[in-house]
């Protein structure tokens, strides 16, 4: 393409957009002047469900394509400033979106191993791989690594990568757009999943990677927006400045910090305050304690007797003169939620312990690094560095994104689309600590020591729709909310933000649509980039080279459909820790592919041996120490070094490189032609060039 | 293909600046995270080791790449190695 039409693309493009943000804009405002006129919430959220599905469907619809290499990495053509925002919107899922800014309330500094990691991943992917994989210029990962090792084994190593991490990622995807559909409309969860569905389809059926990645600039600009709104909305309300990532820290911190303080200190009102609800809990993890004990000793016996107690409380309760009806409900629900067995009943009580003690403690310092005890610290640094090292080296690893750096013109552009991504990244990464912050100060200023009989709105309204997001009870009987009788769960901070700050309920409509369009974006990239993996290097590179276009694309949608149905089945069964499952894939995809990327591009001798023994070596560690540790698998073995599971990449990532090292060592070098290949992906342009991009 | 001396030290400077950057990466995140206690105790919009991790260190990130892809494609230019004509 010459240079002249892609400088009219761009203006065009530019065009396009803002007039959209301008109509997007719009929209909202209209939908807010409903809200005035007074249409119920709950046809606001029909309106933005729908809505944005519509808008995502349309883009898809007008990027149609029928060509091969506008399917596959959307013609090459797109600008360093919207592969930016593609891969922003690709990068950024519905944890990070709704999740993040939760757990670091929750964690205070140990949850920024994920701000951390999630974004000084892309020093790695702009240093060590995209300007390389762009001059190589094909279409899919294991393209590169099939090419450059001369032979289909690591490319077939490198498909089977592409689709365990892929796979594991795209099930918490279309969770959340379950959830967020179901929330915000009450769809039922299972509908949820197939509405949304619909929505990547239609976009990644008609036009590919073209069709992904005009939706995912659009769904950029909605997330950010509907991030954005609500904190600097809160920052202005509470401190008159707009600007939340700096009032955080000069107002919010020290605030949270000395309110901390009081808490802990038994010689202020509210630590005493504090401390009496604490006691409470001290009796209770002890009673979980003696039930524990008498059942290690007693067993079965024991658990029978203990029934028999709660049910003669209930008949009691029964033959008072006056009996207590609402008594009565909780000792009847206490004898149906016994637990049936043994086993069930140490699994309870243990949880019930371990829940009464974490209460029971003291407040942890929100801006203090692995607070504990020497050893508990000891680990907590340790484990936070691997968390860190892992999600950075598998964000330089994840196929998905690297696919993104094949769509732009030049190696140039490459680069510089690098620099993009991270900078639409760290727009909500730097704004999520902030939040953070910003609502906890909420917490502890206004929610703590408010009387029972007058929680702020937001506070009651929650706890109406939603336990698990937000329960608070009377525990000490003072009828004043003290910190431990609150129960917060993490996805709550963004998605009561809007209310906390104290704006209509359009705006909680908006962040709906940004989660839904952080969930659907990443889930169309993953999708496309398993289907792509399969009719790509399976079939076209390894079955039928000789396949036309119409039947590699044909073959490409039939496996994306097939491979999408799949995805929201497994995901309806509900399959636990959906954070696990985030944080595996990113294990899986360091110990796979970053020693064979890197040594491709940086060591010449790197053979096909090495590639094939690094790669099974990497994902070999990785995965049996998966195995063995997390306790899913039931085997829970002892851990080496203290490492959690989830950063089984420590011990991936090595085993990788000492792969491919040893691997390549042990044989012959690489041919002249592979010399000159590496030569080729080293410089962006060179005299008597060869050519690798496939078209 | 015959690479040229200039080819060579074209990827000698790539691969230095390349080794200078991925150095100051390790220290505003690991060496920044190991020490994360003891600069706590310093003040700066906060205490330092927490306003790192959850900001400073970020923002040497986006530098570090704004940087490396400037320098880059100057040094395609310079070594006459850049792709197509100029925008």
């Amino acid at each position: 393409m010459s240079q002249a039409t892609q400088k009219q693309f761009y203006a065009n493009l530019k065009k396009y957009y803002t007039f959209y943000t301008g109509g997007f804009i719009t929209f909202v405002i209209i939908v807010g002047i409903l809200e005035q006129m007074g249409v119920p919430n709950k046809i606001l959220g029909y309106m933005f469900l729908f809505a944005t599905i519509l808008l995502y469907a349309g883009i898809g619809f007008m990027s149609k394509t029928a060509e091969v290499s506008e399917y596959y990495v959307a013609g090459r053509r797109v600008p360093a400033l919207f592969n930016g925002m593609a891969t922003g919107a690709d990068w950024m899922s519905a944890a990070s979106f709704i999740g993040m800014a939760g757990t670091l309330y929750l964690s205070g500094f140990d949850g920024l191993a994920f701000v951390m990691g999630w974004t000084g991943g892309y020093c790695l992917v702009a240093l060590l791989i995209a300007p390389y994989l762009r001059k190589f210029g094909q279409f899919t990962i294991p393209d590169f690594l099939g090419t450059r090792y001369e032979s289909n084994i690591p490319r077939l190593i490198g498909v089977l990568g592409a689709i365990i991490c892929s796979f594991t990622y795209v099930i918490a995807q279309i969770y959340g757009v379950g959830i967020i559909t179901s929330r915000f409309t009450g769809l039922e969860f299972g509908v949820g999943v197939f509405v949304g569905l619909a929505g990547i389809l239609v976009c990644s059926f008609l036009g590919g990677m073209k069709a992904v990645t005009w939706t995912q600039v659009a769904q950029y600009i909605i997330l950010i927006v509907a991030y954005m709104i609500p904190v600097v909305w809160l920052a202005a309300k509470n401190t008159g400045v707009p600007v939340p990532q700096i009032v955080a820290y000069t107002h919010g911190l020290p605030a949270v910090t000395a309110l901390e303080k009081q808490f802990n200190d038994k010689t202020t009102p509210k630590g005493a305050a504090e401390e009496s609800v604490r006691a409470i809990f001290r009796e209770r993890a002890a009673a979980a304690d003696a039930q524990l004990k008498g059942l290690e000793a007693g067993g079965a016996a024991f658990l029978a007797a203990e029934k028999q107690k709660l049910e003669a409380k209930v008949a009691e309760l029964k033959a008072a003169a006056a009996p207590d009806v609402k008594a009565v409900e909780a000792a009847e629900k206490a004898v149906k939620d016994f637990p049936a067995d043994p086993a069930k009943a140490k699994a309870a009580w243990t949880a019930a312990k371990n829940g009464a003690n974490a209460k029971a403690a003291p407040v942890a310092a929100h801006a203090e690094p692995f607070s504990g005890s020497p050893e508990v610290s000891a680990k907590k640094k340790k484990n936070f560095l691997a968390l860190v090292l892992c999600l950075m080296v598998g964000t330089a690893s994840l196929p998905h994104i690297l696919m993104r750096y094949y769509t732009t013109p030049s190696v140039k552009e490459a680069r510089q689309s690098v620099f993009w991504s991270l900078f639409f990244i760290f727009l909500l990464y730097f704004t999520a600590p902030a939040l953070g912050i910003l609502a906890k100060r909420e917490v502890y200023e206004t929610v703590v020591g408010s009387s029972f009989a007058a929680l702020p709105a937001w506070v009651s309204n929650w706890a109406a729709v939603d336990k698990t997001l937000m329960s608070i009870m009377d525990i000490n009987k003072d009828g004043i909310v003290q910190l431990a009788e609150i129960t917060l769960g993490g996805d709550l901070i963004v998605l009561a933000t809007p209310e906390i700050a104290g704006l209509p309920y359009v705006i909680s409509g908006l962040v709906a649509a940004g989660g839904l369009a952080a969930a659907l974006s990443t889930a169309d990239g993953l999708l496309l980039t398993i289907a792509n993996a399969l009719s790509h290097d399976v079939y076209y590179k390894m079955i039928d080279p000789n396949a036309p276009t119409v039947r590699r694309l044909a073959v490409s949608k039939g496996l994306l459909l097939v491979v999408a149905v799949l995805a929201a089945y497994v995901t309806s069964l509900k399959p636990g820790d959906i954070l696990f499952l985030v944080g595996a894939a990113f294990s899986l995809a360091a110990s796979g592919f970053f020693p064979a990327l890197v040594c491709g591009v940086f060591w010449k001798r790197a053979n096909t041996l090495g590639a094939i023994l690094g790669m099974s070596f990497g994902l070999g560690v990785c995965m049996y120490y998966m195995y063995m540790t997390y306790p899913f698998f039931k085997v829970n073995a002892p851990l080496w070094w203290d490492i959690a599971p989830i950063s089984s990449g420590l011990f991936g990532i090595p085993a990788g490189f000492i792969g491919v090292i040893i691997g390549s060592l042990i044989s012959a070098p690489p041919s002249k032609e592979i010399q000159d290949f590496v030569d080729h992906v080293r410089y962006p342009n060179l005299e008597g060039d060869i050519d690798t991009s496939g078209h | 293909m015959q690479l040229t001396e200039k080819h060579k030290e074209y990827w000698q400077k790539n691969l230095r600046i390349t080794g200078i950057l991925l150095a100051m990466w390790f220290i505003v995140t690991f060496v920044e995270i190991w020490f994360a206690r003891e600069l706590n105790s310093i003040n700066f919009i906060g205490p330092l080791g927490f306003y790192m991790s959850a900001q400073g260190s970020l923002i040497v990130y986006v530098l570090i790449i704004w940087f490396y892809a400037r320098h880059m494609n100057k040094l395609d230019q310079e070594y006459g190695v850049h792709e197509g004509e100029d925008d």
